[in-house]
C-alpha cells in the first residue's frame, strides 16, 4: 500500500476533474436537445408532411370509356375487366432486381419495362403492360413478396367486338405518348391516361374519355395497401352513335374480301356516312393497348399498309369518274350542249403526240349522253382542250375536290386539282395544253379519295346539295341519361343549274343501263354510275406484243365505280374502288350494285367478287 | 470531509438508492412499451418481443444484483482474468460466431446468443479501474501506453467482427478514463500529435476493414436526401419518424412511420425514433431527462466514491452509457452516421441489457461501499 496522504490527493485530483467529464455529457446532451427541438418543433410539420406522402399512395382510377353504337343500337366497342400491370415508382426497391426478375413472370422484354420506368415525367403508377392474363397476374401475385411496387389492378379495356370490322372508322385507343403530353392538345391530360390514338377513337376522344376519380390510399413500407382514405369516383365517358349502318360496313368489306380498296357510301341528303370501308384492315383489338414496340414496328411496316385508312387518306387519279365533272363544266359554261355531236375515230392528235381512245376504233358520233354512258375519251379530249385547265379546276373544287371533306376522321387527305396557278407555284413551270388533255379524263396530277368521289355522286343525286359527310348521330350523356342528337351539318347549294344535273344524271343512268357498268344494273333498283380506271403508272411496261396479255398485278389500274340509287329519288350514294383490278365496269359496278341493293332491302343472291 | 458527513444505512436503501432503481426502471418500461408498439400486430409466431425483452431486464436485474452485492475491489482484482476471457470469447466469434448482417458477433448458446463485444465492456470498466487505482502510475508510458496496450486487442477485435459502434464505445471508455486521470501536458500533447499523425493510417485500416453497407451508411450520412430509396434510407425514415412526431406525438401505436414499417430496426437501433414519433418532442424531452439524470446520479457516486478505483469504476460505467445515449440519438436524428449502436436500456437485445444492468449494479456497489473501510 502507498502513502494514504498520496492517494487521497490524487482521488481528490480525479474528483475535480469530474466536472468537465459532466459539463462535457451535459453539452452533448443539450446539443440533442436542441436537434430534436429542430426536427419535431421547428421542422415538424415538414416531416409530418413527409410522413404523410411517405405512407400515402394516389391511384387514378380510370372511368369507363364511352362506348360506340351503330345507327341501330349495335355495340362497335365496348369495356371488358382485364387485369393490368402497373409499377407504383415510389415503392421499388431495387430496380435492377425488378427489372431482372419481371420477365421471368410476365411475357415482357426487359428493356421495354426499362424505357417505361425511366421517362421522367412520370410521377406515381406506370402502365408496365395491359391486359396480362389470369396465369400471369396469378404468377406476380404469388411472388408479391420479392416484387415491391408492383401492383396489378383490374381495370377496363377496350373491346372492339367486330374485331377487324369498322377497324379504320373506329379506330384504336392506347396509352397518351410522350409527344402526346408535350402537346398543349392534350395538356389537362395525365400521364399513363388511355387516350382514343386513331378513327372516332380519337376525333370523339373528349367525350368518350370521361373523367378520371382518385382513390388516395394508405399503404406500408412495402407498398401494400392498408386502407383507403378518400374516393372520388370516376365519371365514365358518354356514349356515341355512329351514322354507320354496321350491316351495309360488314357487307362492303366482306365485298372487298382480299382485295385493297376503299368503299364509301353516303346518304346523300344529310351527309351520313352508312360505310366506310378500306381493306386490308386491322384488329383493334391487337392495337389497343396490348402491342408491344416490336409489333407495332412491324404493322407499320407491313406492305399493304393495313394502318391506312383508304377512303380518306388513298389519293387516286379519278379515271373517268372525272367525266361527270367534265360534263358539268362543259354545260355550265356553255362550251358544248348536250345535244352537240362530235366524232370519235379513237384517237384525238394534239401537237407531236396522239391520244387515244380506250375503244380502238372509237365509238362514232358521240353526244353528251352516250359519251359519259361509254366513256368516250376523245369527246372529253376535244372538250377539256376547248376548256382549258382553270375553268376544269374550279368547277373540280366546287364538287369539293382537292380540299377535305372534313370527316371526323384523323389524317384526312385532300388529294389535288391542278391549275396554271398551282402548277407556277409548285412545280415553277407553265401549264402545258397537253396536260388539259390528261386531266380530262381523269389522269395526270389529279387525284382523289373516295370519299370525295362519294360526295360527288351525293352532289349528283341531290342536284347539287353540298353536305359535309357526318360519322357521329348521337350522344348519349353519361351524366343525365339523355339521348342527344347530333344536328345535321349545314347544306350549301351549289350555282348549278338543274337542267346540267338532269343531262349528267341521264348519262350516269346511260352507263348502268347500256354503257360501261352493266354489271350494276339491278332488277330492283334503278342505279345511276360512272366507271374510272385510273391509272397507276404513265407509261405501262409495254411493247405492242404485250398488248394483249395481263400486265403484273401491281402494274395493274385501279378499279372505280362511283353510283347512287335509286335514280328518281336517291337514297345512297356510293364509291367503290379495288386497287390493281384493271377496269371498273367489271370489277367495282357489280360491288356497288349488291350494296345499293342491300341498303335498299333487297337480298342478293350473287357471291361477293373474290 | 464530506465523506464522512454522509449518514448511509449500508444495508438498507436510501431515497437516492430508490430514484436511481427509478429512473432505470423507468427507461426500461418506455423501451419495452416502444418496442411493443413497433411489433404489434405481432407477425412472427412464438413468444413476443416486447416479452422477450421484460425476460432479459429480469435476467439483468438479477445481474445487478450480484453485480452491487460483490465488492467492487474484489472484482476489480478478477477484471484481469475476466477480461482475458473475454478476449478469448472475442476470438470465438470471430472462428467460429454467428453471423448476422454480414458481421460475425454472436456465439450461439442454447437458444440464445450472447454478443461477447458486450460483456468484455465490464472487465475493461473493471480493469481500468483497477490499472489506476492499485498504484500511482507516473509517466505517459505508465499512464498511457500500458494500458493502451492492454485495451488495444479488445478494440481491435471487436472492430474486426466488424462491430464499428462496439469498438468505438470501447475507444471512448478509455479515452474519458485516461482523461480522468489526468495526463501531464507533455504526454497529453503527445497523444494528440501521436493520434494526428497515426489517424489517416488508422482511417485507412478502420475505413477498409468495414462491410460495404457500414462505409455507405457513413457516406449516405453526408446527404441522405440525394438518395431517399436508396443507402440514406434508415437514416432519413428516423428523422421523418422523429420530425412528425412534433410537439406531442402521435400517440401510442400512432406513429405511420412504425406502425407501416417504413422506419426499419425499430425495435433495435431506432427505437428512439419509435418513442420520440409516438410522444413528440415533450416525450422526448422526459426521456432525455431520465437519461441526464441517470447521469448526473453516476457521476455524484463518481464524486463521492471513497477511493480511485470506486472513482474511475463510476466513471466507466457513465461514459458507457452516456456514449450509447448520445451516439445512438445522434445518430438517429441525423447528427451521426448510422453505426448500429443501441440505445442503453431501451434497444432490443439481451447481452446488452444484462451488460448494462450489470455496469449501473456496480455503479451502486460503489456508492454503497463508499463509507465501508477496506
Amino acid at each position: 500500500m502507498l502513502d494514504t496522504s498520496r492517494q487521497a490527493n490524487e482521488l481528490a485530483d480525479i474528483q475535480n476533474r469530474l466536472i468537465f467529464v459532466k459539463i462535457g455529457f451535459l453539452m452533448l446532451l443539450v446539443l440533442l436537445g436542441l436537434r430534436l427541438w429542430q426536427l419535431q418543433v421547428r421542422d415538424g410539420l415538414h416531416y409530418q408532411e413527409l410522413a404523410r406522402d411517405n405512407r400515402t399512395r394516389s391511384i387514378v382510377l380510370e372511368p369507363a370509356r364511352g362506348l360506340l353504337y351503330d345507327r341501330n343500337g349495335e355495340l362497335l366497342a365496348n369495356n371488358i375487366p382485364s387485369f393490368q400491370l402497373y409499377v407504383s415508382l415510389e415503392d421499388i426497391q431495387d430496380r435492377e432486381a425488378l427489372l431482372a426478375q419481371l420477365p421471368h413472370y410476365v411475357d415482357i422484354d426487359q428493356q421495354e419495362v426499362s424505357s417505361k420506368l425511366s421517362i421522367k415525367s412520370r410521377r406515381g403508377r406506370v402502365k408496365i403492360k395491359a391486359d396480362i392474363s389470369l396465369k400471369e397476374a396469378a404468377l406476380i401475385e404469388s411472388h408479391r413478396l420479392e416484387l415491391p411496387g408492383v401492383v396489378i389492378q383490374p381495370e377496363y379495356q377496350r373491346h372492339y367486338p367486330l374485331n377487324n370490322y369498322a377497324s379504320h372508322v373506329l379506330g384504336y385507343v392506347g396509352e397518351i405518348s410522350e409527344s402526346q403530353l408535350k402537346d398543349p392538345e392534350f395538356s389537362h391530360l395525365q400521364g399513363g391516361r388511355i387516350i382514343g390514338q386513331n378513327g372516332v377513337e380519337r376525333t370523339f376522344d373528349e367525350y368518350l374519355l370521361g373523367e378520371t376519380g382518385e382513390e388516395v390510399i394508405e399503404v406500408d413500407a412495402l407498398g401494400y395497401p392498408k386502407r383507403s382514405l378518400s374516393v372520388r369516383r370516376p365519371l365514365a365517358g358518354d356514349d356515341l352513335y355512329l351514322t354507320l349502318d354496321i350491316r351495309l360496313q360488314r357487307l362492303a368489306e366482306d365485298l372487298l374480301g382480299q382485295e385493297a380498296g376503299a368503299i364509301v357510301a353516303l346518304d346523300p341528303w344529310n351527309g351520313d356516312v352508312l360505310a366506310l370501308a378500306s381493306k386490308p384492315g386491322f384488329n383493334p383489338n391487337d392495337v389497343s393497348g396490348g402491342i408491344s414496340t416490336k409489333d407495332w414496328q412491324q404493322f407499320l411496316k407491313d406492305t399493304r399498309h393495313p394502318l391506312t385508312n383508304r377512303a380518306i387518306q388513298g389519293q387516286y387519279p379519278p379515271g373517268s369518274v372525272f367525266k361527270i365533272i367534265m360534263a358539268a363544266t362543259l354545260l355550265e359554261t356553255q362550251t358544248l350542249s348536250a345535244q352537240e355531236m362530235i366524232p370519235c375515230h379513237g384517237t384525238f392528235p394534239f401537237g407531236r403526240r396522239v391520244f387515244r381512245d380506250w375503244k380502238a376504233g372509237g365509238h362514232g358520233q358521240v353526244d353528251l349522253n352516250k359519251a359519259i354512258a361509254e366513256s368516250c375519251d376523245v369527246y372529253f379530249y376535244k372538250a377539256g382542250n376547248q376548256l382549258g385547265i382553270d375553268p376544269i379546276a374550279t368547277y373540280a373544287r366546287q364538287f369539293g375536290l382537292g380540299e377535305k371533306t372534313g370527316i371526323a376522321l384523323p389524317s384526312e387527305r385532300s388529294g389535288l386539282v391542278p391549275s396554271t396557278e398551282w402548277k407556277k407555284r409548285v412545280k415553277r413551270e407553265p401549264w402545258y395544253p397537253g396536260e388539259t388533255i390528261s386531266i380530262s379524263i381523269g389522269q395526270g396530277f389529279l387525284t382523289v379519295t373516295p370519299i370525295q368521289m362519294a360526295k360527288v355522286a351525293s352532289i349528283v343525286a341531290t342536284n347539287g346539295r353540298v353536305v359535309q359527310p357526318r360519322l357521329l348521330k348521337a350522344s348519349r350523356l353519361r351524366q343525365t341519361g339523355t339521348l342527344k342528337e347530333n344536328p345535321e351539318p349545314p347544306i350549301r347549294q351549289l350555282a348549278i343549274s338543274p337542267q346540267t344535273f338532269a343531262h349528267i344524271k341521264e348519262g350516269l343512268t346511260a352507263v348502268v343501263t347500256k354503257g360501261t357498268a352493266k354489271l350494276a344494273q339491278s332488277k330492283f333498283v334503278s342505279i345511276a354510275g360512272k366507271t374510272g380506271t385510273a391509272q397507276v403508272v404513265a407509261l405501262k411496261p409495254d411493247g405492242d406484243k404485250e398488248k394483249n396479255k395481263e400486265p403484273q398485278k401491281e402494274f395493274r389500274d385501279h378499279a372505280w365505280f362511283v353510283a347512287f340509287a335509286p335514280v328518281e329519288d336517291p337514297k345512297i350514294a356510293v364509291a367503290v374502288l379495288v386497287e390493281h383490278m384493271g377496269h371498273g365496269g367489271s370489277a367495282s359496278a357489280p360491288l356497288a350494285k349488291t350494296l345499293i341493293e342491300a341498303y335498299m332491302g333487297f337480298e342478293t343472291t350473287q357471291e361477293p367478287s373474290s | 470531509m464530506s465523506l464522512m458527513n454522509d449518514n448511509v444505512n449500508r444495508r438498507g436503501l436510501d431515497t437516492f438508492d430508490w430514484c436511481f432503481l427509478g429512473v432505470i426502471m423507468a427507461i426500461i418500461s418506455v423501451g419495452i412499451l416502444s418496442i411493443y408498439s413497433v411489433t404489434n400486430p405481432q407477425t412472427t409466431t412464438g413468444f413476443p418481443i416486447y416479452l422477450k425483452q421484460a425476460t432479459w431486464m429480469v435476467v439483468g436485474s438479477l445481474a445487478f444484483l450480484v453485480a452491487v452485492g460483490i465488492d467492487y475491489h474484489k472484482l476489480a482484482r478478477l477484471s484481469y482474468l475476466l477480461y482475458g476471457i473475454g478476449l478469448i470469447l472475442l476470438i470465438i466469434v470471430l472462428i467460429a460466431g454467428k453471423t448476422s448482417r454480414g458481421s460475425q458477433r454472436w456465439i450461439p448458446l442454447g437458444p440464445f446468443a450472447v454478443q461477447p463485444s458486450e460483456f468484455i465492456k465490464i472487465p475493461l470498466l473493471l480493469m481500468l479501474a483497477a490499472y489506476y487505482g492499485a498504484t500511482t502510475r507516473e509517466g505517459w508510458v505508465r499512464r498511457l501506453i500500458i494500458p493502451g496496450l492492454i485495451v488495444l486487442p479488445g478494440f481491435l477485435l471487436i472492430l474486426k467482427q466488424p462491430d464499428l459502434g462496439s469498438s468505438l464505445g470501447f475507444l471512448a471508455i478509455f479515452l474519458v478514463v485516461i482523461l480522468t486521470v489526468g495526463m501531464k501536458s507533455k504526454a497529453f500533447g503527445f497523444v494528440i500529435l501521436a493520434a494526428l499523425m497515426l489517424f489517416p493510417f488508422a482511417w485507412g485500416g478502420v475505413w477498409g476493414s468495414l462491410h460495404e453497407y457500414q462505409q455507405d451508411r457513413i457516406l449516405s450520412f453526408v446527404d441522405p436526401n440525394s438518395d431517399p430509396g436508396g443507402k440514406g434510407y434508415h437514416g432519413l425514415q428516423s428523422r421523418i419518424a422523429i420530425g412528425s412526431g412534433q410537439l406531442l406525438g402521435k400517440g401510442l401505436y400512432g406513429g405511420t412511420q412504425t406502425q407501416f414499417k417504413f422506419l426499419p430496426e425499430g425495435h433495435t437501433d431506432f427505437v428512439f425514433a419509435v418513442f420520440a414519433e409516438e410522444w413528440g418532442f415533450l416525450g422526448s424531452m422526459v426521456l432525455l431527462s431520465l437519461y441526464i439524470l441517470l447521469f448526473l446520479m453516476g457521476l455524484e457516486i463518481a464524486l463521492k466514491a471513497k477511493d480511485i478505483v470506486g472513482t474511475l469504476l463510476a466513471v466507466g460505467v457513465v461514459t458507457m452509457i452516456a456514449f450509447g445515449v448520445v451516439v445512438n440519438i445522434a445518430m438517429t436524428s441525423g447528427l451521426a452516421p448510422v453505426v448500429g449502436i443501441p440505445l442503453p436500456l431501451m434497444s432490443y437485445g439481451g447481452s446488452a441489457m444484462v451488460v448494462n444492468l450489470t455496469a449501473l449494479g456496480l455503479l451502486l456497489n460503489v456508492k454503497r461501499r463508499r463509507l465501508s473501510l477496506l
